[in-house]
């Protein structure tokens, strides 16, 4: 009695064709699900905390429209720390802690930098109410008040008639 | 007798109390705006005792300028985006090798710059004296840099003796330490 042994060659050859499949259906695949839900951050969204920031190098240019290699660089981490899921405020805070108060386009509400919240709608105020104090001089003189007659009562007129009737 | 008109009544004092105010607020802001603009043009510090500071290093170390006195300390200011600064990297740490065992100290202040660029800058030029970021840019501030790079000289008493703008040259470098690890 002869034992066939089944021949383990196309069985191997059929294991090989379908891992093959399988990672070319892996490697050459243009989006993995995988992949396209990586949370990665648009443009916008890093222009978005970007244009909140000045680089101290580029006085007067917000980081989002920057063209310098180190507004590009700080970009870069934005996008990073956004990918980390930091939320806006603590990439704000970070870029304070690295770089100064300086960077922020809106600085913080206190010590010196108070000045630019209070004196602006001071000025307002105080310009407001010369230009009122203007207009109603303005208009007094303008419509100057008849002046009553003469009195008896007045004292000073009275005495200057008197002299005047005395020199005639 | 002669009789003169009455002078015109004194301005009631709340009056003068807020003309007072409003000129008193006039002059401390133009005060205050002429102290900004100084500040503003007044350039780097070049003499005088060195504006003393903390560097925490990008080995996590921390090194305090004060501690460093009785030695010669060279401040370089740079940043990875600089592309002068990469001109006078080599000489730097050619010029650290040369005067580390005459008493000499190299400090590099990296400038509004990004920490895995930075590392990488080092790591290009074999940048081997400690480095560490500006944090704050309070350093830079502290001595008024105008930008990168800007290499300060300290002798051993903690005074500023030069101040280079630009990348450094060897020479340049040279004629600088020389005297100033004299004994």
């Amino acid at each position: 009695m002869t034992h066939h042994r089944p021949s383990t060659l196309p069985r191997a050859a059929l294991i090989l064709f379908i891992v093959g499949i399988g990672l070319a259906s892996v490697v050459y695949s243009p989006a993995s699900p995988a992949r396209a839900q990586e949370p990665t951050p648009s443009d916008d969204q890093v222009n978005l905390v970007a244009k909140q920031l000045y680089c101290p190098v580029c006085e007067n240019v917000p980081l989002d429209v920057c063209p310098t290699q180190a507004c590009v660089q700080w970009r870069q981490t934005i996008r990073e720390k956004l990918t980390a899921g930091w939320s806006e405020q603590e990439i704000k805070n970070y870029f304070v802690e690295q770089y100064g108060a300086r960077v922020l386009a809106a600085p913080p509400a206190r010590g010196l930098s108070l000045l630019v919240y209070l004196l602006p709608p001071l000025a307002f105020v105080v310009g407001a109410y010369i230009v009122y104090r203007a207009v109603r001089t303005w208009r007094r003189v303008a419509r100057p008040v008849a002046s009553p007659p003469p009195t008896a009562e007045d004292d000073y007129t009275r005495r200057i008639e008197e002299e005047l009737r005395r020199r005639e | 007798m002669s009789d003169t008109p009455a002078p015109p009544p004194p301005a009631p004092p709340a009056r003068n109390f807020g003309r007072l105010l409003l000129w008193g607020g006039l002059a401390a802001l133009l005060a205050l705006m002429g102290f900004g603009l100084y500040r503003t043009q007044a350039g780097p510090v070049s003499s005088g005792p060195a504006p003393d500071f903390t560097l925490t290093t990008f080995d996590g170390g921390t090194i305090r300028l004060a501690d460093l006195k009785g030695q010669v300390v060279v401040v370089n200011f740079w940043a990875s985006w600089c592309k002068p600064c990469e001109e006078e990297a080599a000489t730097l740490e050619a010029g650290w090798q040369k005067y580390r065992d005459q008493g000499v100290s190299f400090l590099g202040v990296d400038y509004v710059d990004t920490e895995p660029e930075a590392r990488a800058y080092l790591e290009r030029f074999g940048i081997t004296y400690p480095n560490g970021p500006d944090l704050g840019t309070r350093i830079s501030q502290a001595f008024r840099i105008r930008g990168v790079p800007e290499t300060y000289f300290i002798d051993r008493q903690g005074m500023l003796v030069r101040v280079k703008i630009g990348p450094i040259e060897m020479n340049e470098l040279q004629s600088i330490l020389d005297p100033l690890v004299k004994p």
